[in-house]
Parts: structure tokens; sequence; C-alpha cells
């Protein structure tokens, strides 16, 4: 049998199993009417989940046989600057062709723009197996996020003219929003619009950095709208076509991920539409875009972290050593075990994430075409938009930063070969530490989580899943769960009553707590359906719980100890 | 201009996974007792008949013969781009050696009518006879390139391609209509699309309705099934004899001047070795033997 990147994955398969998109699909495929109007649509929901597993399969045939063969030859040739041109790694160049011979690109569009109206869910999905085959042209597939906001904002003219093309890969996008001088603080952004009321369009002006596919057809672009405005409120989305006025200065030499571009990017005097309403450039748009973009890179960091642990897997199983293979001994079977654990917990955090982007985005439509069906859809839309908010920072945050121990640990069952170009691993542990820094560091992701947290934005959530019967057998990890739990609750409620510099010293760990609650809870479910899933939970909630705990307790103790020591210990370079 | 494309394909046992009997008494192959594929080199024709509906637009018609199971190679043609499939199956195609299978494809060939060019593999992973393509072509008056493996360019009735051999390579030039068999190194076959992999993966022949029938609900009866099928052009269409203006006894076993005689079961013996020496002398004798041998020269 041919090598399949999602047959081989049975984790994937089975979280594709277990998603229940009924109530997002019955709004998306307006009650399944559209297939009688387009092919590909589905007739049903068993229809629609079918489709779906034939998409990944399609998808995960090109990602072993194609572009995962040519991964080293990608990062080692790297995108090139060539003439004012950015020219894609031969390797890329393939893997672009045939991800867009296979009709993957502008997947998650409706079907009238040529689209497969795909969930957020399968996209993440997607994401994450083209990431485990070479996750330097994830960015460039990952951007076809930005026609999705094209087709929430845009208006018809516009995303008549543009979506098609996406669709048909004809155009691939990216997402301008940094400068040299507003990087995690978007809203100091310079680049200038003004409105050339003779030629009767927006024009900019300005240069962006470390633009993630800079050279791409299509420009989602921040730039300042209100002439002498200084903050986000300043700011309005902007889309564009390149063209001559468009110059990429350069790009940037860097440590992983090198079959994807980053560029400098200058315009000047560029026409450019606004999408959207003025001024709400950063606070409402680029917000929503990096949500998704988000969601993304946590999916990318479990692509990568699922090669890493292949990688070291097979490596413990052949490597003999003491009359051994070293996967037998305790040590590194520990490292194995664990890493798979971390893997499965992200990805259910992905999904059930990616549910309630699904649901937020498909009640967010029947608002917006007032439609009456659901009787209480302003509280379902509040309550998804609500852990929409909070659980994607969160899973960002998770996912990218376990990438990062998963490559690390991966390399350390290596040995001293792992640390050699020769061994794949070098190249994935690279690739994945930019997981937490871009699409904002992980301390941003605390930041925009940290709000809701406090305001127990998953408490329903997490008394929904400690109602469920969970059977004897997993009774004494339930108990666990709960009293960690109440532990979260009280922990919440006391950094609550905390200054606020207390509160942004202590966060990381009150996210540490929810990310390891929430996946816990999610974890318990899935030990009803298999031993195996039973021992995945059982594996994790034990390696973590005590440790969760302690940060729990350390929380309730927060005071400025630690604060104040920066007045002695960093006062001066030492 | 436009060009349309017919494909010819066929299913064939994976030789790279042959085990236990797969060889009948009568010296014919038994293929239901083999995992089946798509002939690999008529994946590189498919390729090519989609490049070329890339490049100057036009229709491509995927045309095989073979038991009812061939429809799965047929799907796939589906999935990769083919505008229509066609299967030709009937007990009376059974048997058939190149020149009845030749013939056979040629009478379809002519019941399809409207086309501009026909690829094929070059040769089939089963037979290895590289005969059929040829075959064809001159059953049906047409000008053959044979070992193709690109298409430099097509303008009006002409065609220049590129033919490949193990020494160089060839340019030549062709008038249209004409056959093309295409080699291995020529392009493989893009990955199947997974729109279409949606759109046909009910595309079926109503041998398996029953199947489809049982796995989807929704269509109650087999009737209600091939409705569906029929308003989605979905029904991969197949034709037997009956549907071809052909003389019966140039079909199968009997339209086949080929009969296998005897089967023998070669046992390579590994110990048969000779010791050349080192010497200019006895590479000079080794070079002899083999070109006295027909090995080499």
């Amino acid at each position: 049998m041919t090598e399949n990147f999602f047959l081989d994955n049975q984790d994937l398969q089975f979280r594709l199993k277990q998603l229940d998109l009924r109530d997002v699909l019955e709004i998306k495929e307006q009650g399944y009417a559209y297939a009688q109007e387009y092919g590909t649509a589905p007739r049903n929901y068993a229809d629609a989940m079918d489709n779906y597993h034939l998409l990944l399969e399609v998808l995960g045939d090109i990602c072993a046989n194609i572009i995962a063969p040519r991964a080293a030859e990608a990062d080692e040739e790297g995108a090139q600057f060539i003439d004012g041109e950015v020219e894609y790694a031969a390797a890329t160049q393939e893997a672009i062709l045939a991800l867009k011979q296979a009709d993957l690109f502008g997947a998650m569009l409706p079907w009238k723009y040529g689209g497969l109206n795909l969930p957020e869910t399968i996209y993440q999905m997607m994401i994450d197996i083209v990431s485990r085959a070479e996750s330097g042209v994830m960015t460039v597939f990952g951007l076809q996020e930005i026609a999705s906001t094209i087709n929430e904002h845009a208006d018809d003219e516009t995303k008549d003219y543009f979506l098609p093309r996406f669709a048909r890969g004809e155009v691939n996008g990216a997402m301008v929003l940094t400068e040299p001088d507003a990087g995690s603080d978007l809203g100091s952004v310079q680049t200038r619009a003004f409105f050339d009321e003779e030629a009767g369009t927006w024009r900019l002006n300005g240069v962006k950095r470390f633009i993630t596919n800079g050279n791409a057809d299509v420009h989602l672009i921040l730039a300042r709208s209100e002439a002498g405005s200084r903050d986000a409120r300043g700011l309005s989305l902007f889309l564009l076509e390149r063209d001559e006025t468009v110059r990429i200065r350069r790009i940037e030499s860097k440590l992983g991920i090198h079959a994807s571009p980053t560029c400098e990017v200058q315009y000047d005097n560029t026409p450019a539409i606004m999408i959207g309403k003025q001024r709400f450039g950063l606070i409402r748009y680029s917000m929503a875009l990096m949500n998704g973009a988000r969601l993304a890179v946590g999916a990318q960091a479990i692509g990568i972290a699922e090669a890493a642990y292949r990688e070291a897997y097979s490596y413990a199983h052949q490597r003999i050593q003491f009359n051994q293979p070293i996967a037998k001994l305790p040590a590194v079977s520990r490292m194995l075990l664990s890493m798979r654990a971390e893997i499965e917990a992200s990805r259910a955090l992905v999904c059930e994430t990616g549910i309630w982007v699904d649901r937020l985005k498909a009640y967010e439509h029947l608002q917006s075409q007032r439609d009456k069906s659901i009787p209480d859809l302003r509280q379902k839309l509040k309550e998804a938009s609500n852990l929409a908010d909070v659980l994607t920072p969160l899973t960002k945050y998770y996912a990218s930063e376990m990438g990062n121990r998963v490559c690390y640990v991966a390399m350390q069952i290596h040995g001293g070969v792992g640390y050699m170009n020769e061994f794949n691993i070098e190249r994935l542990c690279r690739d994945v530490r930019v997981t937490n820094i871009y699409e904002g560091t992980s301390q941003l992701q605390i930041v925009a989580a940290i709000g809701k947290l406090l305001g127990h934005a998953l408490d329903d959530l997490l008394d929904k899943w400690a109602a469920v019967d969970y059977g004897s057998a997993l009774d004494s990890l339930k108990k666990q769960l709960a009293e960690t739990t109440m532990l979260f609750k009280k922990a919440t409620d006391a950094l609550k009553e905390k200054e606020s510099d207390i509160i942004d010293f202590y966060a990381a760990d009150l996210a540490d707590i929810a990310s390891f609650v929430v996946i816990s809870w999610l974890l318990l479910q899935d030990a009803l359906v298999s031993q195996r899933r039973a021992d995945i939970a059982r594996v994790y909630i034990g390696e973590h719980v005590s440790k969760i705990n302690a940060l729990g307790t350390s929380i309730m103790k927060a005071d400025k100890t630690a604060l104040l020591a920066r007045e002695t210990i960093l006062a001066e370079q030492f | 201009m436009t060009y349309n494309s017919i494909v010819l394909v066929k299913q064939v046992p994976d030789t790279r996974t042959v085990t236990g009997d797969v060889m009948s008494k009568k010296g014919t192959m038994n293929r239901s007792a083999m995992p089946a594929i798509f002939n690999p080199e008529d994946l590189n024709a498919l390729e090519m008949a989609l490049q070329v509906r890339e490049r100057y637009g036009g229709q491509i018609t995927v045309l095989t013969m073979g038991p009812l199971k061939a429809a799965d190679i047929l799907r796939d043609a589906l999935f990769h781009g083919a505008d229509n499939v066609i299967l030709l199956s009937d007990r009376k195609f059974a048997g058939a050696d190149t020149q009845a299978t030749a013939y056979t494809l040629k009478s379809a060939i002519q019941k399809i009518g409207d086309f501009d060019l026909i690829f094929c593999g070059r040769q089939a992973i089963d037979g290895d006879t590289a005969q059929v393509g040829p075959q064809v072509a001159e059953k049906l008056n047409l000008p053959q390139i044979t070992y193709t493996e690109s298409i430099a360019s097509m303008d009006g009735d002409e065609i220049i391609a590129k033919r490949a051999f193990d020494l160089g390579s060839e340019i030549v030039k062709c008038k249209l209509p004409c056959l093309l068999t295409v080699v291995g190194s020529a392009d493989r076959i893009r990955p199947a699309s997974a729109r279409k992999r949606i759109e046909n993966k009910l595309a079926a022949i109503p041998s398996e309705y029953p199947a489809i029938v049982e796995k989807w609900a929704e269509f109650e009866t087999e009737t209600a099934l091939a409705a569906y099928l029929t308003e989605r052009n979905l029904e991969i269409t197949v034709w037997t004899a009956a549907d071809l203006d052909v003389n019966e006894d140039q079909l199968g076993l009997s339209g086949s001047p080929t009969q296998v005689y005897k089967v023998n079961y070669v046992v390579l013996e590994s110990t048969e070795s000779k010791e050349v020496p080192p010497t200019k002398e006895g590479i000079r004798e080794l070079i002899q033997e083999l070109i006295q041998e027909y090995i080499v020269g």
C-alpha cells in the first residue's frame, strides 16, 4: 500500500470520527439544500463526513508521496530572493502545484465561489497533515485563510472578483500586518492610507516587515486610514493586488521554515480597496483573521510534533544499545509515551476549539441573514463567541509549546545523531521554533486569554463535562479531575482579586491550569471509547496532575515577592 | 483549436505483489486472485492527455476492456480529471490476446467516433507485449508515435512529440489524428482532485448499485439510485459485444491466434557460476561469449 499521512494517522481518523458537526453543517449546508445545486455538496451529514474523509485521504496521499519526500530539499534550498522577486524552492513549487491540482486551495470558501465550504475543524486537520510533510509550505497553503476573511467582510463585487480565483488556486495571499516598529503592538502601525479623490481609490504608502509569503498576489493589509491618529482605532483593513508599486525589498534569512519566504514589502501609492468598516481594521477584522491563523499555527505545531514523534519512535526501535532497542529502556519509553499523549491531547484541544469557531461562524451567518429559525440564537452566539475567544489563544499557546517540547524530546531520543544535519529531527526542531513566536507569541496568547479566564468563561463547559457519567472504571480519574477543576476555579478567583501586575505575572500559570483542565476532560470523554484512549487519559493526567495542582496552590498564595525581586535582581546587568 | 482524446487503459495485477496460484491451468491469469492496479504507464498516458486538455481544451474519454471490477480504474480516471469513461465488458471479450483486444478496442473507438488523439501506455505490466497500442493504430489506419515522452507542440492537424529510448531521443512530427504510446519516463500522473474525488464517488456500473444502496440509506431502491446517477451523469457506461459493430469470431479467446501451449516453471539455479580470470584475456573471452549468446551486441 502506498503511504498516506491521513490513513496512517489513527489519531486524526479518530478525531474525525468523534467530531460532531451536525448543528454546524445543518446551517453551513443550508439543511443540505446545496446538494441540489452543486455536485460536490453533501446530501446529508453522513455524506458530508464521508466527503471529508475522502478529501483528507487525497491530501494525505499528496503529503506522503509528493511533499514529504522532498522536505529536506525544500529546507536546504529554501525560498530565494532573485532580482527583486521571490522564488520558491523547486520542491515547494512542486508541492504547491500538487495542492492546486488537487483543488485544495480555497477549500473553506462557499460553494458559489468554487470552494468546498469546509468547516474550520476539517481545515485544521488539513493544516496538521500538510505541516507534518513540510511546515514551510504550510504557510503558503494556510494563507488561503485570507480568502475566508474576504468572504466574511468584503462586499459582493470584491468577493465575486477575488474569491473564484482563490478557489481555483490562481492567486495566493498574504496577511500584511507587522512593521519594523509594530510587532506585538499592532496598534502602532504606521503604513498610511489616503483616499485619492481624483482616482476614486484608496492608496497605501509604507513598509511592512516579517511578512510571511509577502510575495503573494493578493495582500490583506492593515494601514492607518485616519491621519494624525495614533492607536488601533485609526486603522482600517485593505485589500490589494500586487502591481509595480509593491516592491519586495528583501527576504529574511532565518532559523527554520526555509521554504516559506519572509518578506519586507514596500508600498508606494499602491491602490487598494477598503474591507469592512473604516477604523475597524485591527479591532475587528485583523483580530478575526489572526484568530483563524492562530488556530492554524496550533495545528501546524501538532503536524510537526507528529513528524518528530514518528522519527523518534522509529529511531528508538532501530537503535540497539545494551543489547536491546533503546525504546525498551524505561527512560526512553517514558519520553515516547509522554510525547504521544501530548500530541493526542493537543489534537483533541484543536478540534474542540475548531468546533466552537465553526459554531460561532455559523451563528454569525444566521444573525447576518436575520434568520429566526433558531429561537435562542442570541444566547448560542454569545456562548460560542465566549468559548472561541478564550479557547483560540489557549490552543495556540498550548499546541505550539507542546510542539516545541515534543521536538526537543524527539531530538533527545536520537542522542548525538539527532544533532546532525543528516537526520530529519534537526530540521523539525528548527521549524517548530517559530510556532510559539509568530501569529502572536505565547506571552501574547496568554494576554489574550487571561481576561476571559478570570471571567470564568470556561465554567459552563467544564460543568457540563463534569456532569457526564464516565462509569466506574474511570471514576478515580474523574474524581481527580473534579478536584483540579475546583482548584482551577478557586485559583481564578484568588488571582482576580490581585493587582494587575501580579495577575500578569501569574497569568501563564493560570493558562497552564486551564489548558490542562480542558484537555483532561476531553481525554476523559475519549476514554469512554477504548482501552487505548483510557490509557492515554491516564498517562496524560497522571503525568501532569500533581504539577498542575502545585501551580494552583502557588497562584492561591501569589504575592509580590517575585515581582519585587525585579528591583534587586534585574536592576542592573550582572 | 481544441483536441479530443481517447485514453486506452488497463487494470493489471500488481506484479510487485504476486503470490501463490495466479496462473490457471490453461495458462491464462486468474485476475481475481490478485490485487489490481491502474497500469502504471497508462497513468502517464492519462497525464499527457490532461496536459493537452489544459493547453488546448477538448474532452478526454477513458476506455478500458476488462471484467466489471475494472470500473475501479475508470473511477480513478474520473478522480484525476477524465471527462467520460467507458467500460468494455462481456464474457465474449474474455481470454483475448493482443489481436482480439486491439480489435475490440478499435471497434469501441469507432463507436466513440470524434477524436484527434489516442493515448495509451507503452505496455502493460502483466503481458509486457507493447503490441496493443500499435495494433489499434494499424486497425484504425492511423499513424502512431510509440515511446512518447512528451509533446512539444500541437498546431492545427500536426503534433510534434519527443520519443525516448535507452540510448537517446527523437523529435517527430505527425499528422492528426494519431495514436501515441507513452513511456514511464513521461510526466507522472497529477494527484487526484479532492473535488472530483467527492463529486464522482458514486460513479458506478449497475452491478455496483446494490452495495451503494446498502451503504447510503437515502437511496431506497436501485431505481432511485439509478435516477440520481443519471441526473448527475455518474453512470459509468458499459458496452458489451452487442453494443459494438463486431464480428464475434474475432473477439476473446476465439479471436485470439495466440494460444498458450505450455507454461514452464523456471527455477533459477544460483549455483551456476563461472569464474573469469581478471586478465585482459579473460575479459575478452567473456565479452565474446556474451556476444555469441546474444546477451550483448
